[in-house]
């Protein structure tokens, strides 16, 4: 077994994600599968291989694309919070983050 | 009237004053309101904004000017791309209510060029999936066999093009989800290189594999929707600089004496006998075009899918974080700000987006890190290697664009491994960054479409878009 009960819901913590009973068993057995076949990758040897985390050619990495940090106009605040589930103006409202 | 319009077919109409764009436009939506609700292809549908721009097309034409190059022609959108004040849910509970205050760079691409942004297509939830049955909306149905899949995540988009319910439309590929669809449903269906097309407005699922691109009924309007929405756009710093050529002239240039790669490692085991008899069938019209083939070597093929879910779950589980009640969309409330962002993701989210954000959380965390995102990052260099290689002997590589014709709904639902192995012949392209195009390439037994894939060297797309114009001039689609 790859992936434990114990390891879905430590992950389901991480992520926030309220899983119930029967997904956390669903998913716990689900992945473990994928796993278990993802595990076909160490037949490769890749200990002299750089990993790749983009394809970015010369003319798209961050250095060739960085730009003057000017001010533009972007009014749209009124209609994001119009859209937000619990706005009040200028703020997003949310629970109580801080006990005092 | 909808019957079978092109885009040239649209702007010679108009020109001719034979219609008008808000004629036009009002065909569309009778021919979609009577096969929508079979299809549930359509998510929202956008008549305003269609009437303000056939508004505006009409007036064109009135006063004798020249009209723009996708002049009244009739699109619909993937739900994953952002249009201003249609709602944009991606195919999730969680955004059910979401109208974003923004348009992608590729619609409003789209709309100067005189475009007619109709409404917006059904989807896998947040484009995850390979059969469009993971949309929270319900799963569309394959226009061509009814009780069969459209393929995804694309559905709604490749399903609306093949009814006839659109003369083109936008997608999204980041494993297959253009040009699977494409293939199911029988249409010509196009990823561009990574950076070829502006994602700006694409709503992320994993931002280093997702792309924009078209579908329409023939290669040549595959080209003009592409020419229109590729090239520079500030708004994305990975849009490439790269001159955008005119793919429309392009694609009239012979094709004899190209050379084309054909890799063993595709043909392997796992294809459908239907399947290899259409795509082996296709090949052979290309060597009558007078291409050369050469059987080449991508030994890495077989470790693309794993490497692929490692990457794209990762992506995905990063990129949907920002799901949390707080600023747009579902909130369900809880006593605590941890309680009501958990809360909410659980009941927002779908089965496969959920299933996808565990696994992805559980590569990249403390302790697996190394043995799987990492080692998935450096399988993928070696796959984008044997792209390089074999792009050194040939023009152009030619595969199946699926082992399998359309399947049954719920057919494969119960075993998410077995759906995402059948992704084996479109990821590898994915991870490369490389364009490539589905075309009809016949079908089993006269009802099941086959798609033949080609795939060309990173923005090598007018390559790919001529050789899929010269297969289907050449009776591509019936072989």
């Amino acid at each position: 077994m790859k992936i434990s009960r114990d390891d879905v819901l430590r992950v389901a913590e991480l992520a926030y994600l309220d899983l119930n009973e029967t997904e956390l068993e669903m998913y716990r057995a689900q992945i473990d599968e994928i796993l278990e076949y993802i595990g076909k990758l160490n037949e490769l040897d890749t200990s002299n291989v750089e990993p790749m985390a983009q394809v970015l050619s010369d003319d798209q990495t961050a250095d060739a694309t960085l730009r003057e940090d000017l001010i533009v106009p972007c009014a749209v605040a009124e209609d994001v919070l119009k859209h937000a589930p619990d706005p009040e103006a200028p703020y997003f409202r949310v629970p109580k983050v801080i006990e005092r | 009237m909808t019957g079978n319009w092109t885009i040239d077919g649209v702007k010679e109409a108009l020109a001719a004053k034979k219609v008008s764009a808000r004629e036009l436009a009002g065909d569309f939506y009778k021919r979609i309101e009577e096969r929508n609700p079979e299809l549930n292809a359509f998510l929202a549908l956008s008549p305003e904004r269609a009437r303000r721009q056939t508004d505006r097309i009409d007036a064109l034409v009135a006063e004798g000017k020249p009209l723009p190059p996708l002049a009244g022609v009739p699109v619909a959108i993937k739900d994953v791309i952002s249009t201003r004040g249609i709602t944009s849910t991606c195919g999730s509970k969680i955004l059910q209510n979401y109208v974003p205050p923004y348009d992608a760079t590729a619609v409003e691409r789209l709309e100067v060029a005189g475009a007619v942004i109709l409404g917006k297509t059904n989807c896998d939830e947040f484009a995850m999936g390979s059969s469009n049955e993971n949309s929270a909306y319900g799963p569309v149905k394959n226009p061509l066999a009814l009780d069969r899949v459209p393929g995804g995540s694309s559905g709604g988009s490749a399903a609306v093009v093949a009814a006839g319910l659109a003369v083109a439309s936008l997608g999204t590929d980041t494993g297959g989800s253009i040009r699977q669809p494409g293939s199911f449903c029988g249409i010509p269906a196009m990823m561009g290189s990574y950076g070829r097309v502006s994602r700006y407005g694409l709503i992320a699922f994993a931002s280093s594999l997702d792309r924009i691109g078209p579908f329409a009924n023939r290669v040549k309007d595959v080209a003009a929707i592409l020419q229109v929405i590729a090239g520079r756009d500030p708004n994305d710093s990975t849009s490439t600089t790269a001159a955008v050529p005119d793919y429309r002239s392009e694609i009239e240039k012979p094709v004899k004496g190209l050379r084309l790669g054909i890799p063993k490692d595709y043909f392997a085991e796992g294809m459908d006998s239907g399947v290899r008899e259409k795509i082996e069938a296709g090949i052979e019209i290309f060597k009558k075009l007078g291409c050369e083939l050469v059987d080449i070597r991508m030994p890495h093929t077989d470790y693309a899918i794993a490497a692929y879910y490692i990457i794209a779950t990762a992506e995905a589980s990063s990129n949907l974080a920002r799901y949390d009640g707080v600023r747009y969309g579902l909130r369900v409330d809880g006593d605590s700000l941890i309680s009501m962002y958990r809360k909410t993701r659980g009941a927002g989210f779908g089965a496969e987006v959920k299933r996808r954000i565990v696994l992805g959380t559980y590569v990249l965390s403390a302790g697996y890190y190394d043995a799987y995102y990492l080692k998935g990052q450096k399988v993928r260099a070696l796959i984008a290697q044997d792209f390089r290689d074999a792009f050194t002997k040939v023009d152009a590589i030619l595969t199946p664009t699926s082992p399998v014709p359309p399947f049954k709904l719920g057919e494969r639902t119960a075993d998410p491994l077995q759906m995402y192995l059948a992704d084996i012949y479109t990821v590898t392209g994915s991870l490369a960054g490389v364009p490539g195009i589905s075309v009809p390439c016949g079908k089993i037994g006269g009802t099941l479409p086959v798609g033949l894939q080609i795939f060309g060297p990173a923005f090598g797309e007018a390559r790919v878009l001529q050789l899929a114009h010269a297969f289907e001039q050449a009776g591509g689609a019936t072989v």
